[in-house]
């Protein structure tokens, strides 16, 4: 079948997008938009469903089908529809707030079940909509509206909790750096499974600058790590800088002092998740923080297949339900 | 019969002696009310399960209320473990249980003292001797026998029956472990009652071999408890003699037993194939809504797809899910879990999407009495939201009826393009009665279409509405009408966010006035009796076979008395004002503190008087009885029931 050529203006919805003036939602949404004509799915079979927050806007403003559930719960809206209709594309998109903290549950849930979907959050570490208070990915110590003396919370890390959940498709990117981005998403779009992409996205209202180390194109090079699979780990402005797996830690060294063959070579296709794990636990300033995909494991059952195959094997073995059978199945008598 | 009119096992007056057997005579008697009391552990309810079973097969008219703990295994031998099956089968169509019991069967003193209360005077009492001991009237908190005290000796016929050890001789040369031979003797007890009653052992042979055929040894020994248990009562001097109830005069048809979760699981799998959909369940366990769930999940052959959802929002939000795709989608929990899907309803009337909300409802507040049955989330059903939040919302009033009202929950939620909450109870999911199965082509069908690609040249209106004020249910995969819908208020036609001041309460008084509107699909509502007069019942859910019982027994005693039972209770039907005021008094019984009064009061400003029981129980006909006439006026002649 040929699909139309379609275009990313195509994938704009009508309505006017309302989000901050400098928001990085703007250019996630540029880039799903670029992205999705060449996923090789109609618009009529993608839907998006979110949660609430800046970020669960998202649907109104593309013209595919959407829905805008309520908070932190818009896995389980993608569940029952993935499960239904499985020819359905389905893209979840959340935020730090919407899925870490009301929706932590729903979100370890749909990972575990590798649902067939694309998780995309938008993680700025802080309340946007409610006007500026702490969010669970928020810095120790950090000052907002409602931590005065500083966040006495440990943030929690996506990544680790999607690749403690066994997820098979993990991946980080960020809204300034847009053809990574795009790249991203694409890959996470081909991921049979659950994907999730990790988003890196300022907000220059409540929290600027909180990522800058990562964001910034001069401080980049030296405070993230773009992962390949199959490629040595090495990053830095002159690329002189790898890591190393030495003992059961991962550490920075000197490519001048260290033989090539000594850094480690990322595999994300590894089932064992424990090196993944500990790249996602690489944190600046101690550590460069990875980029790119950290896991990518496929062949993995997913839960829609698997209640649809239940289906299909239940009506194989005992043959499509009649109701008429059903209802005289076990003891029945007659009145005359 | 029923049972708590004179007796025939009291007063031998209303039975017939109708034969000899084995020297011993038959009476023949209309009706039994019997219950099964034990340790939780003592299969009391599978004896149960059997003997309705039987008595249905038997053609008799059966209605069962199991009761039990809430606890999995409270500790042996204590009053807290008891575990009962009450049950009472008739030659005569019944609409309850039973009131007081014919007869009790005691496993233990704890299952004594905790029931006898119920027993008529003169009623048989069959106690398992062997489990009266000091070690068990300490368990049960007892100071000493209680079958040696006069007291019972004098009011009841009591048969002591050594089950433990006849059980172990009757077992003996299967070979089992002695606890594994003790386990057995629930089928000597059950063998026991069916020959007191003149049961059949054929369809409990069968459910034995079925139900045990990986285990040989077991299928022998419970076969031979069940016979041993059978010429016990045959062969003995403890009873002088037995009962026979004869079929009941039901409309032709075939029967068969059916609990209230099944017949909603059946009704929710009937719904989906005539309306051409397939069947979402998105659920997460809880007392008494699970079995629903697990009678699903047996049929997966008729497309149905269940999900055990992480928690009760996560289910629901699933449900929703579902809908959007342009399945039938249904949930279901009891009250504290619909507690939790509060904020997804709202969504779901928001987006105005057709679903299923199932309310097993159980004692509460909060965690409540779980294993316990009470009427009181009705106002939770109609305001539980925030915001302006209809929702129609339907009760089944007996275990057979739940299919029916399955179907049309589902017919009103698709027709409407609404959640529908279907206010279901403990006591109807866990009895049972015979459902007179339906003929195939007499089931409605129900129509469903969702609007055709379109060229997407014009703009779809997603919240377009129709004569129901009812918007398109276009389905994602359909070319042309992409939209996205969410919780912020939409704009009238487009469906787009809006925050308009006079377009929010345009779109609040249009969704409430869709709800309103059901009430011109809806019938009449029907009663017992006559439309004007003394007094007007008006009852809601479960407890309309004893409402039902209770104003046909006042008639007969000559009362002005009429009954509405009330399926539909948002909207309600629209003569139900004007049957209101045409009574003197209306009395409103319920098992909550007046949660359907306070919504007739303020609906009709009719004052109505509350009949309110909360204590886990279903209301008994003498209860109802008695209170039907102390507001009704003096007895005139007698009237037909």
């Amino acid at each position: 079948m040929s699909l139309p050529v379609l275009k990313a203006t195509d994938f704009a919805s009508d309505q006017d997008v309302r989000w901050c003036p400098g928001c990085g939602d703007y250019s996630i949404l540029a880039q799903m938009k670029k992205v999705l004509p060449n996923v090789g799915v109609p618009r009529e079979k993608i839907v998006f469903i979110s949660g609430i927050g800046c970020s669960s806007r998202f649907p109104y403003y593309m013209n595919t089908y959407g829905m805008h559930s309520i908070h932190g719960r818009a896995p389980g809206f993608a569940t029952g529809l993935k499960s239904t209709r499985p020819d359905l594309m389905v893209w979840v998109i959340t935020g730090d707030g919407d899925s870490l903290s009301i929706g932590g549950n729903h979100f370890i849930h749909a990972i575990r079940r590798n649902l067939d979907i694309n998780i995309v959050l938008f993680n700025n570490r802080i309340y946007g909509l409610t006007k500026g208070q702490y969010s669970p990915t928020s810095a120790e110590g950090q000052i907002t509206k409602s931590t005065p003396m500083g966040s006495i919370d440990h943030p929690l890390s996506p990544l680790s909790i999607a690749l403690a959940a066994e997820a098979t498709f993990v991946a980080r990117s960020m809204d300034a750096h847009v053809k990574h981005l795009g790249d991203m998403l694409m890959a996470a779009s081909q991921h049979k499974g659950t994907s999730l992409v990790e988003v890196y996205q300022n907000c220059n209202v409540f929290n600027d600058g909180a990522m800058a180390y990562a964001q910034e194109k001069k401080q980049r090079p030296n405070n993230i790590i773009e992962l390949e699979h199959g490629k040595p780990m090495i990053f830095g402005e002159n690329r002189d800088k790898g890591i190393r797996l030495t003992g059961n830690h991962l550490e920075v060294v000197d490519t001048a002092d260290v033989p090539a063959d000594d850094l480690l070579i990322h595999d994300a296709h590894n089932p064992d998740p424990s090196i993944q794990m500990m790249l996602a636990r690489m944190r600046y300033p101690v550590m460069p923080e990875p980029f790119g995909i950290l896991r990518q494991v496929d062949g993995v059952a997913t839960y829609n297949d698997q209640i649809n195959d239940q289906v299909t094997t239940a009506k194989r073995e005992k043959g499509e339900g009649d109701l008429n059978t059903l209802f005289h199945s076990g003891d029945t008598w007659n009145v005359a | 019969m029923t049972a708590s009119q004179p007796g025939p096992l009291a007063n031998d007056v209303s039975g017939t002696e109708v034969s000899d057997n084995a020297g011993k005579s038959v009476r023949s008697v209309t009706g039994i009310t019997v219950r099964l009391a034990g340790d939780s552990g003592d299969g009391m309810q599978l004896l149960g399960t059997q003997l309705t079973n039987t008595s249905a097969l038997a053609g008799n008219d059966v209605a069962t209320f199991p009761d039990f703990p809430a606890e999995i295994r409270a500790p042996r031998g204590t009053r807290a473990g008891v575990s009962g099956f009450q049950l009472q089968f008739a030659s005569e169509e019944i609409f309850t249980p039973g009131d007081t019991l014919d007869a009790l069967v005691v496993m233990n003193p704890a299952a004594l003292v905790t029931n006898l209360g119920d027993l008529r005077k003169g009623g048989i009492l069959i106690a398992n001797e062997d489990g009266f001991n000091a070690k068990e009237f300490k368990l049960a908190k007892v100071e000493s026998d209680p079958l040696e005290s006069d007291i019972i000796n004098q009011s009841y016929r009591l048969v002591k029956v050594p089950m433990t050890k006849l059980t172990r001789a009757a077992v003996e040369e299967h070979g089992l472990s002695a606890k594994n031979a003790d386990r057995c003797k629930n089928f000597f007890a059950m063998g026991l009652v069916y020959w007191l009653f003149g049961r059949s052992l054929e369809p409990t042979l069968r459910f034995i071999q079925e139900k045990f055929y990986k285990k040989p040894d077991v299928v022998a020994a419970n076969e031979a408890a069940l016979r041993a248990g059978w010429a016990y009562g045959e062969t003995t001097e403890a009873f002088g003699e037995s009962y026979s109830v004869d079929a009941a005069e039901l409309q032709p048809g075939t029967y068969r037993n059916i609990m209230g979760n099944q017949a909603l699981a059946w009704g929710l799998i009937t719904a989906s194939k005539i309306s051409g959909k397939e069947l979402f369940y998105g659920t997460y366990p809880i007392t008494p809504a699970s079995d629903i769930l697990h009678e699903l999940t047996k049929h997966k052959n008729f497309g149905v797809r269940t999900f055990q959802a992480e928690d009760e929002i996560a289910a629901i939000c699933a449900t929703i899910g579902a809908a959007f795709g342009g399945e039938m989608a249904v949930t279901a929990s009891s009250g504290p879990g619909i507690a939790l899907k509060g904020e997804a309803m709202g969504l779901g009337v928001m987006m105005e999407m057709p679903m299923i909300v199932i309310n097993v409802q159980r004692g509460g507040p909060s965690t409540g009495l779980p294993t316990k049955t009470e009427q009181s989330d009705l106002l939770q059903a109609m305001f539980g939201r925030n915001g302006e939040a209809p929702m129609p919302v339907l009760a089944p009033c007996s275990p057979a009826d739940c299919f029916d009202m399955a179907i049309e929950a589902w017919r009103i939620a698709a027709e409407t393009m609404t959640p529908v909450m279907l206010l279901s109870d403990g006591y109807i999911a866990n009895g049972s009665e015979p459902w007179k199965i339906p003929e195939m082509n007499s089931l409605p069908k129900i129509t469903i279409q969702h609007p055709p690609a379109t060229s997407g040249e014009e703009p779809f209106l997603p919240y377009e509405r129709d004569e129901n004020l009812s918007r398109p249910w276009a389905v994602p995969g359909t070319d042309g009408l992409m939209h996205r819908i969410g919780g912020l208020e939409k704009e009238d036609r487009t469906g787009n966010v809006s925050y308009d001041p006079d377009n929010h309460q345009h779109m609040v008084q249009t969704r409430a006035e869709k709800v309103a509107r059901i009430a011109d699909r809806i019938p009449e509502q029907d009663v017992l009796g006559e439309t004007s007069g003394d007094v007007l019942v008006v009852s809601w859910g479960g407890t309309y076979g004893a409402c039902h019982t209770a104003v046909s027994r006042a008639r007969m005693d000559g009362h002005d008395v009429s009954h509405a039972h009330l399926r539909y209770l948002n909207p309600m039907p629209r003569n139900i004002g004007t049957l209101l005021k045409s009574f003197r008094k209306v009395i409103v019984p319920e098992l909550n503190a007046g949660q359907l009064r306070m919504l007739l009061r303020s609906e009709f400003l009719v004052d109505c008087i509350g009949i309110n029981k909360i204590k886990g129980k279903p209301f008994t006909v003498n209860e109802l009885v008695d209170a039907i006439q102390s507001h009704a006026a003096p007895a005139r002649k007698s009237k037909a029931g």
